[in-house]
């Protein structure tokens, strides 16, 4: 989607924003409880991490055989790009520490979007809170009818679940090939995995791989396409898929 | 699986999102450094792909995962929705096993 929603429209964009995330939000459910997440377990980490990519990463790395500890990591990893996002959306989330510090629950790929998309503070500020919202409500909602279908599966394995997670991950790593540097750091983190696993504990070969972002070190000045306001696509909370809004 | 991991990436990536909006607030970080956060997707997303796909515990392996990853993929560059995409993933690779278990 390239035409990024302005005025009125915010308010239908960010519910059908929200609708396609909720989607999302089944296959991480379901997902979560095929790997040895209970079902409150799956609710509480939709609520409270609540970027949808470190969810994913995290019962990815469970899946491979990975430690919690190496889960943990991965999953933080990709955390500290919400990091990013807060840095660039603080002037527009200005106000008594309260909102602040609640606000910064609702900081991920989508809301940044819509947010940074808008003209002026107010509108911005608008966009921020209907996106974020939105989404958050129908994550969540995604994640309990997910888990709760999940439940009900016998064998994972016959369904080729195991092979959902890097289908899923597939889907969102295409706005981050885009650029150069984000196809440098995408091949070298793959050879790194392919190299180091035979030598290393499951799920650490995936944090070693994070060295690869040390590509970044060449680039003198972020790409139109890095900098924190990512366009606005509908993926689970936290990171983006490609299909429209 | 026990709790403390749940709830440690939830608090984990709560701070995350504190720090960068309420700790340091407007003041932009180095360039370099935010070159390199920015690649934090793309290395972390590839490396779970692989690790996901083609290995198994610390084996190299090659099975019906593959295929249904390459479909994925492929309905991905078509801009198909993400839960279709995911799907097909599913789909191919609980078909190949069905052919050739």
């Amino acid at each position: 989607m390239t035409d990024v929603p302005r005025g009125k429209a915010v308010v239908t964009a960010s519910l059908a924003l929200g609708v396609a995330v909720g989607l999302i939000g089944i296959s991480f459910g379901v997902l979560a409880v095929a790997n040895d997440l209970s079902l409150a377990q799956t609710c509480v980490m939709s609520v409270f991490v609540f970027t949808g990519a470190s969810q994913f990463a995290f019962v990815g790395v469970i899946a491979t055989g990975g430690s919690a500890a190496a889960a943990v990591g991965s999953g933080l990893l990709l955390a500290a790009r919400n990091g990013v996002y807060g840095l660039a959306l603080a002037p527009v989330l200005q106000g008594p520490l309260g909102r602040r510090l609640l606000a910064a629950q609702f900081v991920i790929d989508e809301s940044t979007a819509m947010a940074t998309a808008q003209p002026d503070q107010p509108a911005q500020a608008r966009a921020f809170w209907w996106s974020g919202l939105s989404i958050f409500v129908l994550w969540n909602a995604g994640t309990v009818i997910g888990a709760l279908a999940g439940r009900a599966l016998s064998d994972p394995a016959a369904l080729g679940l195991d092979a959902a997670f890097p289908a899923g991950f597939v889907v969102l790593i295409g706005p981050h090939l885009r650029n150069r540097a984000g196809r440098q750091a995408a091949v070298l983190a793959a050879l790194v995995v392919l190299v180091t696993t035979p030598f290393l504990r499951p799920g650490v070969p995936i944090l070693v791989a994070a060295l690869a972002i040390l590509v970044g070190l060449r680039t003198p000045a972020p790409e139109p396409s890095q900098e924190p306001g990512p366009p606005v696509e509908a993926g689970e909370p936290g990171d983006r898929g490609e299909q429209q809004a | 699986m026990s709790w403390w991991p749940v709830l440690l990436l939830g608090g984990g990536a709560y701070l995350c999102k504190v720090v960068g909006l309420v700790v340091i607030g407007g003041r932009p970080l180095p360039t370099r450094v935010q070159s390199c956060l920015a690649l934090i997707p793309a290395a972390m997303l590839s490396a779970l792909i692989v690790a996901n796909t083609v290995t198994l515990g610390q084996q190299l392996v090659i099975d019906a995962r593959l295929p249904g990853v390459l479909a994925a993929a492929l309905a991905a560059w078509r801009r198909w929705p993400f839960p279709v995409v995911v799907a097909i993933g599913a789909g191919v690779t609980a078909l190949v096993r069905l052919a050739a278990p």
